[in-house]
């Protein structure tokens, strides 16, 4: 069908140019950028990557993001999978409520939380580390892995835990050497979407470090406030920031509908 | 298929509980207790009971005035985000192929903006829409129509609305292009036999499929509309004025940029009881959805 090929074909072009435009700029000096108007660089320089990478200032930012979000990743990935696994095969006293509870943390608005975790982070003296972000984060990546995960564990028919059980397998055992093999995909989409929802938020983050544990956005957003924009640079850390997503946006492709609805899908 | 009853189950979800109790009931006990306290600094805090919400209920007052300024802006946005962004992804999911090496291209491609960070997305928007050095804004003022985000109310609104459709189109697409995946390629050979047009195709065969991950959607879109902060921050960081301060904004500036605490956590309680209002909403439709087909699992 032509007409559906030519609202794709407009569509992603929608999508790609913004993101050209940022590739574009960070290929740029800043002279060109401000002075002309043009479509591709005409003096092709890498000054602007080249700095992120030798300046610790900068590069430090990748290096505290990715601290916090693997933490928070490996936290909420391994709490959650037991209680995944209680709320699809078992009924217990307020089962419901607790499920729908963990849903609202989900939805609660970060901005809600940012000032009594200043408080509390800084109460228990974990303020400006990694730890306090990745602690703050599981409040909505803890309930996101138990619903994914709850989501696959449900479609393993119960039969396979029974007949483990009757061929003598401890449960520690049957969960870790039968069953998590079997929830692999599970286990890998949850992971991705605590890695990605850590990753991409900004004012938690934010508000729980000063100095020691900035994250690169909130370096990127102190660039902006800055006199005298270094908009060639800017850009050169917003495409550094895509790149992870880039790089899993293929193995995840089927599960992403999925991730978002919390498994539901 | 009934579960067995087996309160031991509980400790397998302790932790959860344990580890979500210390990030969410601990600071929420922080936020009501501000939201009866007044303070003058030097950590003196004075019982105030709840004159807050009473001023924050009342549009005559300070406070209250702002809060129901806000709330406007954000239904506002909230209802322009889904009557776009609805039909929209509809749209492209319908156009999407449905065999081949197009499935997997379309699907890397749409789900891309989805997985760029929040901040990032209000860069890439400042940029790209401003009227010096980006190409969207450049093109506007070319040709001859008068487009700053920075200075225009009308301007900043409409480029907080183009982002977000940039932003999010896609997971209201993916959401239905998965329940379209579920239609077997039989029932589009009958359709074809009986000489049905596309628009009756639609209605009668993709839109009934559709309804459950429309619903998911729209609540969704809805709720995360209703939080967002990031993007308009970086992009407008709110102006021009007042013009696209949204509550979470408008929260952050009252709680960490005055340090009104009595007032943010009063604006705190009650922004939370709307979402959790919603939240109930999409909950019911979820599990009563669940029921309705068997299992949630695929």
């Amino acid at each position: 069908m032509k007409g559906s090929r030519f609202i794709l074909i407009s569509y992603v072009i929608f999508l790609m140019l913004p993101i050209y435009w940022l590739l574009n700029m960070s290929l740029k000096t800043n002279g060109e950028i401000t002075s002309t108007m043009t479509l591709f660089p005409h003096t092709l320089t890498f000054d602007n990557y080249v700095k992120i990478f030798t300046d610790e200032s900068w590069y430090s930012g990748y290096i505290n993001s990715l601290k916090y979000v693997i933490l928070n990743t490996i936290i909420s990935v391994t709490l959650a999978l037991p209680a995944a696994y209680a709320f699809a095969r078992y009924h217990f006293l307020g089962d419901k409520h607790l499920f729908f509870w963990l849903l609202t943390n989900r939805m609660a608005p970060a901005a809600v939380f940012a000032l009594p975790f200043f408080n509390l982070y800084s109460a228990v003296g974990l303020f400006d580390t990694p730890w306090a972000v990745a602690l703050a984060h599981c409040l909505f990546n803890v309930p996101l892995a138990v619903w994914i995960l709850e989501g696959f564990i449900s479609g393993v028919p119960r039969e396979l835990d029974e007949t483990a059980q009757i061929d003598g397998y401890s449960f520690p055992h049957f969960f870790l050497k039968i069953f998590l093999p079997l929830i692999a995909n599970g286990v890998g989409v949850a992971a991705f979407f605590c890695f990605m929802f850590s990753w991409v938020e900004l004012l938690l983050a934010r508000t729980l470090t000063t100095v020691n544990a900035k994250p690169i956005s909130a370096i990127m957003t102190r660039t902006v406030s800055a006199a005298g924009m270094d908009w060639g640079l800017l850009a050169a850390a917003g495409v550094l920031t895509i790149i992870p997503g880039a790089i899993v946006i293929w193995f995840v492709r089927n599960y992403i509908a999925k991730g978002f609805a919390l498994g539901r899908v | 298929m009934d579960k067995p009853y087996n309160n031991k189950a509980w400790l397998m979800v302790l932790p959860v509980f344990l580890i979500v109790a210390f990030s969410a009931i601990l600071p929420l006990m922080t936020v009501v207790n501000y939201s009866v306290q007044d303070t003058f600094g030097n950590n003196q805090f004075f019982w105030n009971g709840l004159g807050w919400f009473q001023e924050l209920l009342d549009p005559n007052s300070e406070l209250g005035g702002r809060f129901v300024d806000a709330l406007w802006r954000n239904l506002l946005f909230s209802m322009m985000v889904l009557i776009i962004e609805i039909p929209l992804g509809i749209l492209i999911a319908l156009s999407m192929p449905r065999h081949g090496w197009g499935v997997a291209a379309s699907l890397v491609v749409l789900a891309l903006p989805l997985l760029i960070p929040w901040n990032v997305v209000g860069t890439i928007w400042q940029v790209f829409a401003r009227s010096d050095i980006g190409l969207f804004g450049w093109t506007l003022n070319k040709l001859g129509i008068d487009y700053n985000y920075v200075s225009g109310v009308l301007a900043a609104w409409v480029t907080v609305i183009v982002m977000d459709v940039w932003h999010w189109t896609s997971l209201v697409a993916l959401l239905c292009y998965a329940g379209l995946k579920s239609i077997p390629d039989a029932f589009y050979q009958a359709a074809r036999i009986d000489g049905a047009t596309r628009w009756a195709i639609f209605r009668a065969i993709q839109l009934p499929k559709m309804r459950r991950v429309l619903i998911i959607a729209v609540l969704l879109r809805f709720m995360d509309s209703f939080m967002i902060y990031t993007e308009p921050f970086v992009v407008t960081g709110g102006g021009p004025g007042n013009a696209t301060t949204f509550i979470s904004i408008d929260l952050v500036k009252i709680a960490l940029g005055q340090f009104d605490l009595g007032k943010a956590a009063a604006l705190s309680l009650v922004y939370n009881l709307i979402i959790l209002t919603v939240c109930w909403i999409y909950y019911t439709v979820m599990t009563s959805a669940d029921s309705d087909e068997g299992s949630a699992a695929p």
